[in-house]
Parts: structure tokens; sequence; C-alpha cells
């Protein structure tokens, strides 16, 4: 008899869905089947179960491939790559619990150690920007039940967050939204007829990296200020006809996402949007949210906030923190030479770092924490899997609204596979030991 | 993504570029050809596939992933951030060489090999 877990946490993506069933084997050991989770968030879960997962740690050799050793050499190899650096890197955490970040935290004060997180090649230009003019925002919830003017500018929920509007933001019948999407308009930005913009009641097919300029000309238009004929490739008509709808609303919310953060202008696209979001409270009440990829990356800045002050990019080399884009972040540092070891837990910078900073990690003493074999495991020194947090074992973890959610264990990691938290505080212990001479 | 990285689904899901078919008349590749994207910052080989959620003629999109970021400008301009969109590339045909799996290719970036 196989017996059903309900209420799972999907630890895939920022909308953390919290209504998944996962039907398991009577032993505990094994998925049967998964119901409610979109396609990537199943995909994860039956990951887990794959064959030929990885479950020792693995050391590079001289002629690059890669040879089983303990996980006590393991722990001792991370130890003093820490204590023999000056000035590691420790990037990811945006795949694991908010637990195993705090721990991560001390091992990183006692090395002198920079943390950042994925947000530097995600969101990282929106935390500069809600640091240069705040952020008006709301949880997910009111957004379900209130929200009736949606805008999704430079995201594609329907591949990246794909329970997204189902859940919360086009389709549920809300408190003040009985009538589901019918209640609502939805507008996207997009320069392609992505599949999302395919839905919307509008699409303004912006020119790639124009948005600033679109942004700028709707707040020109809400303030009934001449525009010239067309802006960023959309007609004046258009733009002043969707400043109107924007304005009728009862509640609107402007998500966005890499559409705007990794184009040109950066932390200032998002600047103009959030004060869009200022100008139309003028009229109406209105939110924005970013859509936050990693299932736990609001949490790394969370933990990294109340630990340190700074949501990313947090440089504790000189004995207290620091923070500053541009200087402290993961890309700029490697691509200056200026780390000397690297940490990676719960993210795959060999993957999604520009190949000039990949080939940096390369040459450096690295460490690599992962379940899956991932490129940047591959080019580490050490490749150390560990049990998937909210599968195998439980953590908190913050959805892309600040609301924190509790993730659930569904099956039994398989045998001797440490987890984050585990190999962490053995680390931490092993560090202790070797600063105090022993 | 989360199918595992090493494995073929991915190369296929992403070691990809997505062009309108106005674009790919004018290079004269069939779907499914092998292509050689290059960039100031550098080159990489990936195969073209008609754009799906088109049509964008003068835009081509290859999804997140290291071959995206073999040819993407790393620059962050003091924001901590590459510049992941908007890098202006050329494309060519390069039927007879190969489009290597993820795992491969970083390898090969990091030794100097591709």
């Amino acid at each position: 008899m196989s017996k059903s877990v309900t209420d799972v946490i999907c630890p895939f993506c920022g909308t953390l869905c919290d209504d998944l069933e996962v039907v398991v084997s009577d032993d505990g050991k094994k998925i049967e089947d998964i119901y409610n989770a979109c396609a990537i968030g199943a995909e994860k879960f039956m990951h887990a179960q794959a064959a030929g997962r990885v479950t020792k740690p693995r050391m590079q050799q001289p002629d690059g491939s890669y040879k089983e050793v303990s996980y006590d050499e393991a722990v001792d190899f991370t130890a003093r790559m820490f204590y023999k650096a000056r000035k590691p890197l420790m990037y990811g955490w945006s795949s694991t619990s908010c637990e195993a970040q705090s721990i991560g935290h001390e091992i990183a004060e006692k090395s002198g150690a920079i943390v950042d997180n994925t947000a530097t090649v995600c969101h990282g230009t929106t935390l500069i920007a809600v640091q240069d003019v705040g952020i008006p925002s709301c949880t997910l919830g009111e957004i379900k039940n209130r929200a009736d003017r949606i805008i999704f500018w430079g995201c594609n929920p329907c591949h990246a967050h794909p329970r997204h509007q189902s859940r919360y933001s086009i389709f549920p019948r809300g408190y003040f939204t009985n009538k589901g999407h019918k209640n609502r308009k939805m507008i996207v930005v997009d320069p392609r007829d992505s599949d999302t913009a395919k839905m919307a009641d509008y699409h303004f097919k912006v020119e790639q990296g124009r948005d600033y300029e679109l942004l700028s000309a709707l707040r020109v238009a809400l303030r009934n200020e001449p525009l010239p004929e067309t802006v960023a490739g959309i007609p004046r008509e258009k733009i002043i006809e969707v400043a109107e709808v924007l304005k009728s609303g009862r509640f609107g919310i402007i998500f966005f996402g890499m559409g705007v953060t990794q184009s040109l202008s950066k932390n200032h696209n998002i600047d103009a949007a959030i004060m869009l979001t200022k100008d139309l409270n003028e009229f109406t009440k209105f939110s924005i949210m970013p859509m936050r990829g990693h299932y736990n990356v609001t949490g790394s800045g969370q933990v990294l906030g109340w630990q340190f002050g700074f949501p990313y990019a947090v440089d504790l080399s000189r004995g207290f923190a620091r923070y500053n884009p541009g200087e402290t972040t993961s890309n700029d540092l490697l691509r200056r030479d200026e780390v000397d070891a690297v940490f990676v837990l719960g993210s795959d910078p060999g993957a999604h770092f520009p190949i000039s900073s990949v080939r940096k990690i390369a040459k450096l003493p690295s460490v690599c924490v992962d379940p899956h074999i991932t490129p940047t495991s591959e080019i580490s020194k050490l490749h150390v899997p560990v049990a998937f947090v909210g599968v195998e074992v439980g953590g908190n973890c913050y959805r892309m609204d600040n609301v924190p959610i509790d993730a659930r264990k569904v099956v039994d990691p398989p045998e001797g596979v440490l987890t984050d938290v585990e190999f962490l505080t053995r680390v931490n212990t092993r560090l202790d030991q070797l600063i105090g001479g022993k | 993504m989360e199918g595992g990285k090493e494995k073929d689904a991915y190369t296929k899901a992403c070691g990809i570029i997505e062009m309108d078919p106005s674009d790919l008349k004018k290079l004269g590749a069939w779907r499914g050809t092998n292509v050689r994207v290059t960039s100031k910052y550098g080159d990489v080989v990936v195969k073209a596939v008609e754009a799906t959620q088109g049509p964008h003629p003068g835009l081509a999109y290859i999804p997140m992933g290291p071959w995206a970021n073999s040819v993407v400008n790393p620059n962050t301009y003091s924001t901590g951030m590459p510049t992941f969109k908007g890098t202006p590339v050329e494309v060519e045909i390069a039927m007879n060489e190969p489009v290597f799996s993820s795992v491969q290719l970083v390898q090969k970036k990091c030794r100097g090999e591709a």
C-alpha cells in the first residue's frame, strides 16, 4: 500500500506552491506519483529518484577525471580551503533552506568570505532599485483576492512560473474578483510574442532594451502630457489607452522579470517601474513585485538582511559587513581575480555565469555542493552531493512575496547522503578545530 | 533544467538559437542546422530552430544556459549584473561542427579547447 503526503511544498520556483500531493511507497523511500505540480516541479521530484544519482563526494584528479572520496575527506578539504583562503567567495544559497544559509554565514564570518546569492545575476538590480526608491508591494493572496489590473513586464510565467497565473494572478476567483480572469485585464510587455503575451488583453511588443523609455512614456501619459508618435515601437494611442486602463482599475500589480533586470539599463529600469507604481497610486491602489526565480532566493536575501543588513553581495573579509554591488558581486570579483577560493551551494554558476567568470572558477580551489551533476560540479575540485531540500529534507523557505513557508520532507535521502545543514555543520566544526590549531 | 543538466534533453532545450523564419531564409539555413553564433565576447555552436514565440525578425534567442553564456556581454557596469540580454551577434552556418553538451562545453571552454 502506498501512502499519500498532502500539502507538500514545491521546491522549484519562487511561487512556492503549497498544495502538492505526493504518493510515496510504503517504506517511505520511493516517490510513485505527484499531483498538482507543474511539469518542472514534478520533474524535480522525479529527478531525485533518477538512476545514476551521485551519492558520494567526488574529488577532481590531475587528469580532470573524478574519484570518489568519503564525506570526512570532503569536510576536511572544504574546511582547509576556507582556512587557507584570504578572501573566499561563497555563492549560491537560493536552492537551500534558511537554516543552511545561516550556518553558511557563520563559516563566512570565520573565514572572511564574501556571501553572494543568485540575485546577483537575477534580481540584484531590483534590490539596488528598491534601496534607491523603496517598494510598494503586497502578498500573492492580496493579488488573488483583489487585483484586477495585472502587468507582466519582461517575464514569461507560462514557462518560468507555470502555476503563478492559475494560483494567484489571472485565473483564481478571489473575494473581490469572483469572476476570475474575466475580472482582470492582463497587460504583457515583451519583445517576443511569448506564450504569456498571447494570453494578454494588451501586448506591448517593446523594442529590445527600450523598457525605460516605455515606462517613462506611461508616466507621461498618466500626467496627460504630450508624447511623441511612437515610443519604443509602441504607438502613442496605445500607450494612452493602456494608461487609462491602469487608472480605471481598483487594484493593480506589476510583476517584472529578467527582461528588465538584465537588459542594459538594469536598476534604472526597475527605478522607473517602481516610480510608475507610485504614480499610479495617485489614481488607484497599485503594487509591484519581482518574479523571483529560485524557490528560496528571497529567503537568502532575508537571512543575509537580518544577519548583516544587506540582501546580497555581503563582503565579510574586513571583519565587518560591507556591500557594494559592482565591487562585491560575484562576477566582478571573479573577473578581477579578487577571490582565491570558490564555494558554491545550491546554484550552478558554471551554466549561468558568463564563460569568462566560469573560467576563473575552474582555475581556483573550488567546492560545489549540489545534489545534481551540473557544469559547475564538473569543473570544481570537489563535488559534494547532498539531499534535495523540499524532497528529502525539510526547511524554511521564502516565497516571492516574502512569506515564509516550511518545506516538508517527503522521502528519505539515499543511504549515507548528508543534508546541506549536516555538511555545513561539519565543515563549521572542522574549521573551528583548524582555527584552534588542531 | 530540473531533469539533469548532463542529459541530452538539456542540450536539446537550451543548446539552440530560436530565429525568425525570415532570418533563417536570409542565412540560407534549414531548420535544425548547426550554426556558429559569434559576438564580441565569444562564440558557440548551437542548433538553429524556428522561433516558437515569434515572429521577431532581427531578434534571436538562446535560452539561459552555458551556450548563451558563451556569447553574452559579461560587463556589469558596476551593478554586479552581467548584461545577459541584447548582445549583438553574427550567425553563420556550421553544418559539420557538433553542438557540445553543457558539461563538455564548459569543460572545453575552461581548458581553452573550444
